[in-house]
């Protein structure tokens, strides 16, 4: 089990995890934008460098991101170094002026003491920070719908051809899982749209209540293994045919013993 | 015919020589992209045609072929005579009959032909005396420009995969690996980071799938060394890689290719089948059991491409894009297999350094960067190409000496080295030996090998930002302070150049840099302010003239330079005026000439051109506090 230190604290850490989730679990709080734990860390945002060295490194230190970085025994980490502030303020000085509206970019500027960007303000002001969450969740999904097109400052996320995308089976995970809410969709009884493709919504046959996207159960069904028909089913009836089913069960056991 | 032993082999290659290698004359046209650019393709056939008509072939024992880049582009195209070693330079169609007639027939030299020295006005007849040659020393460019790249018995006549030979057949894997150990040798890609160390860890991975890799993306604009190598000599690159999986304990290999580069694709794809057909590539090589294949990868061009894990993703046939690299690629590479990548320079040394030792490579160079070099020369030398040097050669030498000293004898500047994210260094460090370490130590880098001369001038400022927007349109955007670092740092650039920079902003950009370096995903941004830091270190007064007094010391920053006739030493020669694209001088021949401010674009144009160099160049500042001064009286 290796051993490290993270600020003064002796961390015991498990074999092949990320120092990230070691500083974490020693209470230990460190600023992230790109990390989920639904999808592979990506070390995008550079929020959550920390400084790692050892002993016998006499004093040098080498700068990594904790959402990437495999814990190792003996290291001894500083995530609140000097330098290491200072590249995380640089960074959301440079977040601030691309995306100076949103909130969520605003708050964690202000909680490091910037309330203006020293650099010029975007033009076009937007809410995508680029930490690629919608794009990993997509292609987790395994339908890799969205990407990002663009290299350098004109980088963005989009459909292929920016078009409706084909492989979008309107499932809103990239939605859902957006934390600046830059990904916008309506969805309604009868229809969903989300990427501009139009989806037809299922209802589920024993409440009605529309729940997912016909696209989405036909695409699951594929998958094979389970009928359509349980797709098909929301998640609030089938939870509740389980609870159904369980009483039974309960019923079942206890009348023997009466 | 299979190659399957090591007397099979010894036999082909006394076959080859014997058919290859002329008794008599021989003909080398350069058939490299910068002399086929120049109409080489034209002159071959020429050749071709003249030889076959003639029936010389048989007559004289004439051997012509075509060959890749002799690295003096800008002289072609090049015709070599042997055996006696002749350059002919900027031949045409029309040359050809003479050529023959003259100098394959009856030995005589053509001074037309010849190379002259623009600065002694010297001719030279033989190809080693003229300097751009004759201080090179040639390993990983061995037989480019001697051998035909498509002729594998031309290859072998001229020693290719003896080293394969002496590895498979005389050597265990460690004992190559101790081989390149001894011989010191370190990426030529970027990194220079220890080959021998690299292919240690690989071989020590644990799993039977490895890969070995060669990046051949040379997406530094300009740069053209490993271009000329697969081109030039493709059987060179390969050999090194068979020998390099033969000590790692790899049996698959991918060559990454740009797109942009076709010939390179053509030329290794047939060194490829051919190596494969005779037995050096595939299933047991050389008869001996171990097999080894290769494909081509033919990248999409961008530049971050070159980066290996990048690279690796892009071979996947995912998105070229770098990911964190704390698991090395030799643990984890290629579709997280062990993996071993390296640049094509360093793989075309393997075979030369197997076939005459490790101790021959390290004969050359300094402590800690030993063997030889490729560069490109390029800027405001007189004699530009590729050249290959032993590592610890000074800056001095390469301009002066091989480079034939500054185009129009104009005061150097900087030679920026190292490719788009390197430094730029001033005229007191020309002294220092090329190495990786001194080369960093003094805020540039080796990168691949890329040098840039500049002359007085040349805004430092605005080469700080040319290199910038390079990076900036080539970061792939995935990390914060690479992508919205570019952008904001070239945001303040732009204001300097035009005179909108303000107090302050020098020490914006320093805190920009340090949060690049430290906190970019890949090398790419890391190294990204090296353009910037190095100028700042050596230019610093630059910078500070045009924040504070909106002045360009080069007067090149066309927002802030004016130019005026010095009317005391015009001497009316009406040059300018024809020269001026917005018709701004007056002033009829035999006059003094004058330029109207309120047309002038600043273009330098007539400056350029004057050959009295009476026109005189001043921040525009000043030109508008003089106007004002007018006005008020
Ligand atoms: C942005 C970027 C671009 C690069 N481009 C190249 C390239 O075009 N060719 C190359 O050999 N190495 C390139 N490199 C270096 C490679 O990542 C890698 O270090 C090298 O190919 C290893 O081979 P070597 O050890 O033989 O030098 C690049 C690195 C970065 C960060
Ligand atoms: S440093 Fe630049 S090129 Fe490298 S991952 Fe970050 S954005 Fe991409
Ligand atoms: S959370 Fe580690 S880089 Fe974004």
């Amino acid at each position: 089990m290796p051993t490290l230190t993270i600020d003064g604290h002796t961390v015991h850490a498990d074999h092949g995890q990320f120092l990230l989730a070691a500083c974490r679990s020693a209470g230990i709080q460190i600023p992230t934008l790109c990390d989920h734990p639904a999808v592979e860390p990506y070390g995008g945002c550079r929020l959550c460098v920390v400084d790692v060295t050892r002993p016998e490194w006499n004093g040098w230190c080498k700068m990594v991101v904790a959402c990437l970085f495999p814990v190792e025994d003996g290291i001894v980490v500083h995530t609140a170094s000097t330098r290491v502030i200072e590249v995380r303020k640089v960074v959301l000085d440079l977040l601030l002026a691309r995306c100076p509206d949103t909130p969520l970019v605003r708050d964690l500027a202000a909680r490091h003491g910037i309330l203006a960007t020293s650099y010029v303000r975007n033009q076009q002001p937007t809410d995508c920070i680029l930490c690629g969450l919608c794009t990993r969740i997509c292609d987790r999904m395994g339908m890799s719908a969205i990407g990002s097109v663009d290299r350098g400052a004109g980088r963005e996320i989009a459909t292929p051809f920016r078009e409706p995308p084909a492989a979008c089976i309107g499932c809103l995970a990239c939605a859902e899982i957006c934390p600046t809410g830059f990904i916008r969709y309506e969805s309604g009884t009868a229809r969903r749209k989300i990427w501009d493709k139009d989806f037809d919504m299922l209802r589920c046959p024993r409440c009605g209540r529309s729940h997912i996207t016909v696209a989405q159960a036909d695409f699951f069904a594929g998958r094979g293994g389970v009928p359509r028909s349980y797709f098909e089913i929301c998640d609030v009836c089938k939870r509740k045919d389980l609870a159904v089913a369980a009483t039974r069960l309960a019923c079942a056991t206890e009348t023997p013993a009466r | 015919m299979r190659i399957e032993s090591r007397q099979q082999f010894d036999t082909a290659v006394a076959a080859a020589r014997d058919t290859r290698l002329s008794k008599g004359r021989e003909v080398w046209v350069c058939c490299g992209t910068g002399c086929l650019a120049n109409g080489s393709k034209a002159v071959a056939q020429a050749f071709d045609d003249r030889i076959r008509e003639d029936g010389l072939q048989a007559s004289l024992g004439l051997y012509h072929k075509t060959t890749g880049c002799h690295g003096f582009c800008e002289r072609g195209p090049l015709v070599v005579i042997q055996p006696e070693g002749l350059l002919y330079t900027r031949v045409r169609v029309s040359d050809v009959p003479e050529i023959l007639d003259r100098t394959v027939r009856n030995g005589e030299v053509i001074p037309r032909l010849l190379y002259k020295d623009p600065a002694t006005r010297q001719s030279y007849a033989k190809y080693d005396e003229i300097p751009f040659y004759k201080h090179q020393i040639r390993v990983s460019m061995r037989n480019i420009g001697r051998i035909d790249p498509e002729d594998l018995d031309d290859a072998l006549a001229h020693g290719a995969y003896a080293g394969l030979a002496k590895a498979l057949f005389q050597m265990t894997p460690d004992q190559v690996i101790a081989e390149i150990e001894a011989s010191g040798l370190r990426g030529r890609g970027g990194a220079g980071f220890v080959t021998a160390r690299k292919w240690k860890a690989c071989r020590k991975a644990r799993g039977d799938r490895k890969f070995v890799l060669c990046n051949g993306d040379e997406g530094d604009p300009g740069a053209f060394k490993d271009r000329s190598i697969m081109e030039g000599d493709p059987h060179g690159v390969l050999e090194g890689m068979i020998i390099g999986a033969y000590a790692i304990g790899a049996h698959e290999g991918y060559l990454y290719v740009r797109d942009e580069y076709p010939l390179a694709v053509v030329n290794v794809q047939k060194a490829i089948e051919a190596a494969r057909e005779r037995g050096l590539l595939g299933t047991n090589i050389l008869g001996t059991g171990f097999a080894f294949d290769l494909r081509i990868s033919r990248g999409g061009g961008a530049f971050v491409c070159g980066e290996s894990s990048a690279l690796m993703r892009s071979i996947e046939g995912r998105t070229g894009e770098p990911r964190a690299k704390y698991v090395h690629a030799s643990d984890k590479g290629l579709f997280d297999l062990p993996t071993n990548l390296n640049n094509v320079e360093t793989w075309a040394d393997v075979g030369a350094i197997i076939v005459n030792g490790g101790a021959w490579f390290a004969g050359w160079g300094t402590e800690r960067s030993k063997g030889t070099k490729a560069f490109s020369l390029v800027g405001k030398v007189k004699n530009t190409g590729l050249i290959e040097l032993p590592m610890g050669t000074t800056l001095r030498h390469i301009l002066y000496d091989i480079g034939g000293g500054m185009l129009k004898d104009r005061p150097f500047k900087a030679v920026q080295t190292g490719g788009p994210s390197g430094g730029c260094l001033p005229a007191d460090k020309l002294d220092l030996p090329v190495d990786y370490e001194i080369l960093s130590e003094n805020g540039s880098m080796m990168g691949s090998g890329g040098m840039i001369v500049m002359d007085d001038r040349t805004c430092m400022v605005d080469v700080a930002r040319y290199f910038l927007k390079f990076l900036s349109e080539e970061s792939c955007g995935k990390c914060v302070p690479c992508r919205e670092g570019l952008k904001q740092m070239l945001l303040i650039f732009d204001d300097i150049v035009s005179g909108r920079g303000k107090t302050g902003d020098v020490e914006r950009i320093e805190r920009l840099c340090q949060g690049m370096q430290l906190g970019s995903l890949c090398e790419l941004g890391k190294s990204a302010p090296n353009p910037v830091l190095s100028t700042l270190r050596y230019f610093r007064a630059e910078y500070e003239a045009h924040v504070g007094r909106k002045a360009c010391p080069a007067g090149m920053c066309r927002d802030l330079t004016a130019y005026e006739i010095v009317q005391e030493s015009c001497t009316g020669c009406h040059q300018c005026p024809k020269v001026c694209p917005t018709e701004a001088i007056s002033g009829g021949a035999k006059m003094k000439h004058v330029i109207d401010q309120a047309k002038c674009i600043s273009c330098g144009a007539c400056f350029d051109v004057c050959p009295e160099d009476c026109i005189r160049f001043f921040p525009r500042a000043e030109a508008k506090e003089a106007a004002h001064a007018n006005a008020d009286h």
